[in-house]
């Protein structure tokens, strides 16, 4: 009996923490299928008739596809240069034998944890004297460089797990520096990279701070930046914003539906074993 | 932020690889040089360069030397403080968080049916961007918006306030925000780490016949000691320096500038005002601050080591 009353407690505990985990995103999708008049009339319940309206609006009125277009490429461009550069960084501080690979790695998790806005402004005075402000390039090399830390200190955990007698066997072989890597890091750490790779893209995505600063041109803004912008410009038309921000979400929420597991894997791989 | 480490796993790991290491020579340098590049580029440099400007004044093409007058200036600054006074109360979420997220871990490790479930959803709200859900949540906790409304049609007039619009509540407001995106990563690092955990652990404590309670208390929360603290610094650094988004969009630090903090402070000077050298002072006690924290949970993360007899 006790039993059966903790099991309904903790249930009970379960679909509260449900509803309010859901209900904002819920309200974000029906708000989106809302016309503005119905909005004003009812702005809790469901839609009477539902309209698609808005997310086109949303791609043809605004410039949400320009936006959209744009971070992709930021995400795309500076999550490659990343993961390249730190693998290539973490294959040697995890395997190479050279005089600073440990301090390579504690500089590495010192950095992890510096605020960007602390660096945003001599990163600023930079980009404008070598004219990149205002272009996608600026933003993909301060996302790189802030990516990094943390993408080193990752790879270099994971490929500390190779066993040695694997890089013993290639060296006997007469396999080159490179070849093991391609060879045997790469195809071993194949988890590790998606884990990466879906970490940062889904930082990038989101990020808003540098967005706002470096991409102020209205051709060069990023979905986060563009969608925190229209907000008071189309502050009366919230069916139009939370349609936009809809689209903005999609992606991620279709990659976490399928890769939840990385999601998990890699946000919480900074606590170590 | 992403995550700090605990410290403890790669380093001292490399001592127990079998074997010599793999000795190629001096090359080993060019695999590293382009991640040092982009350090010195994206950090070195700024983090000299952000101290530096602190000390000047004028705009990027004529720094004038001023000394400390920046810093004399901001401590004058009444919105400076207002700013340090919100980024220290958003800290009260913390212990918050770590309740909340402790407790729904639990019932998750208890194995309520559905767990799955319940951990992708709980986990969600973590990964939409706080910009869309800042932006959601304004219009959720807008005086004439869904909060009200629902309050209103249950009678409860008295306690439709307005939210963003009312200094005294708007940052409780934006901390209650916070909390709806943060709890998850909570749950999922504590969940993580206690299916870790051998399950004798538990056993052993429900044999000798303490009730729940005492169960957690005694058990469960003294073997997620690492993971609290390394959550705990995480979410303090954070609610230092990485609030941005959710006061931007929800508020941009108003009703008049009561919901600043630290970020929008320097954000506003640097970039509206143009105000480089006192943006860049502030930038520099955010970072004075920051490395005292972190220095803080290394200590106490070794203290600990040593109490377990593992250093």
């Amino acid at each position: 009996m006790a039993r059966l009353f903790g099991t309904l407690v903790k249930q009970a505990i379960m679909v509260l923490m449900t509803i309010s985990s859901l209900y904002p995103l819920y309200f974000l999708l029906i708000t989106s299928l809302k016309t503005g008049k119905e909005y004003t009339a009812n702005s809790t319940g469901f839609p009477h008739s539902i309209t698609f309206q808005n997310f086109s609006d949303a791609l043809t009125k605004v410039h949400l596809g320009v936006w959209f277009s744009n971070t992709i490429v930021l995400t795309v461009v500076s999550v490659f240069l990343t993961t390249l550069i730190s693998a290539l960084a973490a294959y040697a501080i995890a395997w190479g034998k050279f005089i600073g690979r440990q301090t390579l790695l504690k500089l590495c998790i010192a950095l992890m944890v510096v605020p960007p806005v602390i660096l945003i402004i001599p990163m600023f005075f930079v980009m404008v004297k070598v004219q990149l402000i205002n272009t996608l390039t600026s933003a993909i090399i301060f996302y790189t460089g802030l990516m990094i830390p943390f993408s080193v200190y990752l790879l270099t955990s994971f490929f500390r797990e190779i066993p040695s007698e694997l890089f013993q066997a290639a060296q006997i072989d007469g396999c080159s520096r490179f070849g093991a890597f391609w060879r045997i890091v790469i195809p071993l750490a194949a988890p590790a990279f998606v884990t990466l790779v879906i970490v940062n893209s889904l930082w990038v995505w989101n990020e808003l701070l540098i967005a706002l600063v470096f991409l102020q041109d209205e051709s060069k803004r990023t979905i986060m930046a563009g969608i925190s912008m229209f907000q008071g410009r189309y502050n009366t038309n919230q069916p139009l914003i939370m349609a936009s921000s809809f689209l903005s979400l999609l992606p991620i929420l279709l990659l976490y539906l399928f890769g939840q597991r990385f999601f998990i894997r890699g946000l919480t791989a900074g606590i170590g074993k | 932020m992403k995550a700090i480490t605990n410290h403890t796993s790669p380093e001292l790991k490399t001592q127990n690889h079998l074997g010599p290491r793999l000795d190629w020579g001096l090359r080993w340098y060019l695999y590293v040089a382009p991640m040092i590049i982009v350090i010195v580029g994206v950090f070195g440099y700024p983090l000299v360069s952000v101290i530096r400007y602190s000390f000047y004044a004028g705009n990027m093409n004529r720094l004038i030397y001023v000394g400390l007058a920046n810093y004399k200036a901001i401590f004058q600054d009444p919105v400076f403080w207002i700013s340090i006074r919100n980024n220290v109360f958003l800290l009260i979420s913390v212990p918050i968080m770590i309740v909340i997220a402790m407790l729904l871990a639990i019932l998750l490790y208890e194995a309520v049916k559905g767990w799955k479930f319940y951990r992708s959803v709980v986990f969600l709200p973590y990964i939409v961007s706080a910009t869309v859900i800042g932006i959601t949540f304004s219009y959720l906790y807008q005086f004439n918006g869904v909060l009200n409304t629902s309050l209103r049609a249950i009678g409860l007039d008295a306690i439709a306030l307005d939210w963003l619009g009312n200094s005294h509540l708007v940052v409780p407001s934006v901390m209650s925000v916070i909390l709806y995106q943060q709890i998850g990563f909570g749950v999922v690092l504590f969940f993580a780490q206690m299916i870790n955990l051998p399950s004798e652990v538990f056993e052993a404590a429900e044999l000798d016949g303490v009730n729940w309670w005492q169960k957690q208390w005694l058990v469960t929360i003294p073997q997620l000691k690492g993971v609290i603290e390394f959550f705990a610094i995480t979410e303090a650094i954070n609610m230092l320096s990485w609030v941005f988004n959710y006061v931007y969009v929800l508020t941009a630090g108003g009703p008049g500038n009561s919901s600043s903090v630290l970020e929008i402070y320097i954000w506003r000077n640097a970039f509206f005002f143009r105000s480089y050298g006192s943006a860049s002072a502030v930038a520099t006690i955010l970072l004075i601050i920051t490395v005292v924290l972190i220095f803080v949970y290394f200590r106490i993360r070794s203290g600990n080591m040593e109490q377990r007899g593992e250093s």
